[in-house]
């Protein structure tokens, strides 16, 4: 049995310029164990559909709706706020992206950390203590005693990051979402981070959705992908699969654009014309038809759905042309 | 830290002794002296000799600096209108007068302020928010001579919950210091609301959230000490202006305090109390901003004082 799955979950804004559709009917299946990637570009939906999925999305001016949210055969919809708020940071805790700015600079860490150990296991200060300064040294903190009292700002992006990551471990949960956890470090410290969440996931068996836009991450981390465009998947594969063979026009457009350091320099950096599309006024057929290279006349008035290929339930496409020529009745 | 502490008070030193002098030589500027018009028909040869006891026969620099060195020794002067009085016995009775008012004011402005505004905050743009910011924008607009009479009006003559004037009982600073802390309640409702507000669309709060703590907490423990930097940075300021804005309360309630004094004393050109009300008065304002400026290391713990100084 799936650890979360989400059936046709839709999270929209009302604003004064109309209804953002953020998220648009959104299908997930996150096997226990497994790192399952979302990938998309800013705006694309990727984080909203975690932060409904944590009940984090404030109703208004949000509006959500979905056919089932359910996390270890339980459904998410059926419970109240207060048992939500007891599985956040216990059984479903979350990795941000900026540690700059996802720690709070007036509390010291050892406050932050012992936290959700006093609110969800009922442990006194004592016990947190020895249990935060494990974590610490798992997460590759040096020195954890004598760092206990110090504040975020006492800290290198990194180390932050660290410490982020051991604060959402403390309750051992059983799915941790992280939000882009290393785009606002520098490369090494990425690779150090993404190492430490590799070995967390192999002790812990955690398991681990991981939201980003950078696909070489992606790539190298995780077990299969989805890929999202204006609030919908677009694209699912097993991770070896999407990069050999993506199906769906923005998929490749993607792939394309990364740059390659086999690449000729003088080549010209492959980019995808056109921006996004304005999520209060989407086009009625595809959402990225205006930006394809391949469309044709029924992309412009149709919707395409998100459907099996290769008779493969973990290989799904939602385009009437696929990338291997056929064009799908 | 210790280092910062020394400076910031050397700096207070200075400013006092600034401020003190330039009110020096302006009261002298004023036409007149103390003992014009005290009796109709004082004789020339009686008022000579009142300059005379004074010194104020002397050359003004010399005048300044018998006044300074009595100063550097503690020693206030003599009031030329009380006789029988020094300044130091004048201010050490209206004091502690108005600084019980000035105190209790200032708590009923934190109390009212910081609790409307985080309320405001938490229900953004709701009845309560709306009502509450209302309230505030008259707070700070009608001046509290106005809503002084108000509070009477209903306080004293509609319910008879309180005394009218005067000083006697605990009873009588209820109604002067709540009319004293409206408007300042105003201002820091509105500062908390903001400060309030900032922080809570900050990325920690989310966390907060995430890590599953109620809201409540969140507000409590994550949140309000970052939103009252904005009020703590006012306290200091609003403290020295409640003392010294205190004059109009003093004066519809009957209140023998320092502003009262202030005043009289200037009116009547008595320079020394003039000179020792100036100098109580900046070296609190000086104080209280240099107390600020602590606050803020004990609750920001990224502001090193070593580094301002």
């Amino acid at each position: 049995m799936a650890l979360l799955e989400v059936q046709n979950l839709k999270t929209h804004f009302h604003t004064q310029d109309g209804l953002v559709r953020a998220v648009d009917g959104v299908s997930l299946n996150v096997e226990a164990g497994k790192t399952v990637g979302i990938v998309g570009e800013s705006g694309s939906g990727k984080s909203v559909t975690n932060m409904t999925i944590l009940g984090l999305v404030p109703t208004p001016p949000g509006i959500i709706d979905a056919d089932a949210i359910l996390f270890e055969g339980q459904d998410l919809r059926s419970l109240s706020k207060e048992q939500l708020r007891k599985l956040r940071g216990n059984r479903i805790a979350m990795v941000f992206q900026d540690p700059m700015t996802s720690l709070n600079p007036f509390l010291t860490i050892e406050d932050q950390l012992t936290e959700p150990l006093l609110i969800h296991k009922g442990q006194n200060m004592d016990q947190a203590r020895q249990r935060v300064l494990q974590l610490l040294k798992e997460v590759g903190i040096p020195d954890p005693q004598s760092r206990l009292k110090d504040y975020p700002h006492q800290f290198s992006g990194g180390m932050r990051q660290r410490v982020m990551m051991a604060m959402a471990l403390v309750c051992e949960p059983s799915l941790l979402i992280c939000d882009e956890p290393t785009t606002a470090l520098d490369v090494t410290i990425q690779a150090q981070i993404l190492e430490l969440l590799k070995r967390i996931q192999k002790e812990h068996g955690t398991t681990i959705i991981f939201i980003t836009h950078d696909l070489g991450v992606a790539a190298g981390f995780c077990d299969e992908i989805y890929v999202m465009y204006a609030g919908r998947i677009v694209e699912h594969a097993q991770t070896d699969e999407l990069f050999k063979t993506p199906l769906h026009p923005y998929t490749a457009s993607l792939l394309k654009s990364v740059p390659r350091l086999d690449q000729e320099a003088s080549e010209a950096f492959v980019t995808i014309q056109g921006s996004p599309p304005d999520l209060t006024a989407l086009p009625a057929g595809c959402s990225f038809q205006p930006r394809c290279d391949h469309a044709i006349s029924r992309c412009e008035t149709e919707r395409p759905t998100l459907e099996e290929r290769e008779g493969n339930h973990s290989r799904q496409c939602s385009c009437f042309v696929d990338l291997r020529g056929e064009v799908k009745s | 830290m210790f280092k910062f502490i020394v400076f910031r008070l050397f700096w207070v030193v200075v400013t006092v002794w600034a401020v003190s002098t330039i009110t020096f030589f302006m009261v002298r500027a004023a036409p007149g002296d103390p003992f014009m018009n005290e009796v109709r028909n004082l004789k020339e040869e009686v008022q000579a000799a009142r300059k005379r006891e004074y010194n104020l026969d002397l050359p003004l620099i010399q005048q300044y600096g018998l006044w300074l060195k009595g100063m550097v020794q503690g020693d206030f002067g003599p009031s030329m209108k009380s006789r029988d009085k020094t300044v130091a016995q004048i201010i050490g009775q209206a004091f502690p007068v108005s600084i019980s008012l000035g105190v209790i004011a200032m708590f009923f402005a934190v109390m009212i302020g910081m609790t409307t505004g985080v309320i405001s905050a938490l229900r953004q743009n709701t009845f309560w928010d709306y009502g509450l910011m209302g309230f505030a924008v008259l707070g700070i607009s009608i001046p509290n001579f106005i809503l002084a009479t108000i509070l009477i009006i209903v306080g004293v003559f509609l319910l008879g919950w309180f005394p009218l004037s005067g000083w006697e009982t605990p009873y009588h600073v209820l109604l002067p210091a709540f009319a004293l802390s409206l408007p300042f309640a105003a201002r820091i409702s509105r500062l908390s609301r903001v400060g309030m507000l900032e922080i809570l669309s900050e990325d920690f709060v989310r966390t907060a959230y995430a890590k599953g703590l109620k809201e409540k907490h969140v507000v409590i423990k994550h949140a309000l000490k970052g939103a009252i930097l904005p009020v703590v940075s006012y306290l200091g300021p609003a403290f020295a202006l409640i003392l010294t804005g205190s004059l109009v309360i003093e004066k519809i309630f009957d209140i023998p305090g320092l502003g009262k004094i202030f005043v009289l004393a200037a009116i009547n050109r008595d320079y020394y109390v003039v000179l020792g009300t100036v100098v109580v008065f900046s070296s609190l304002l000086c104080f209280f901003n240099f107390l600020v400026d602590l606050s803020y290391a004990f609750l920001d713990p990224r502001v090193k004082l070593e580094e301002a100084a």
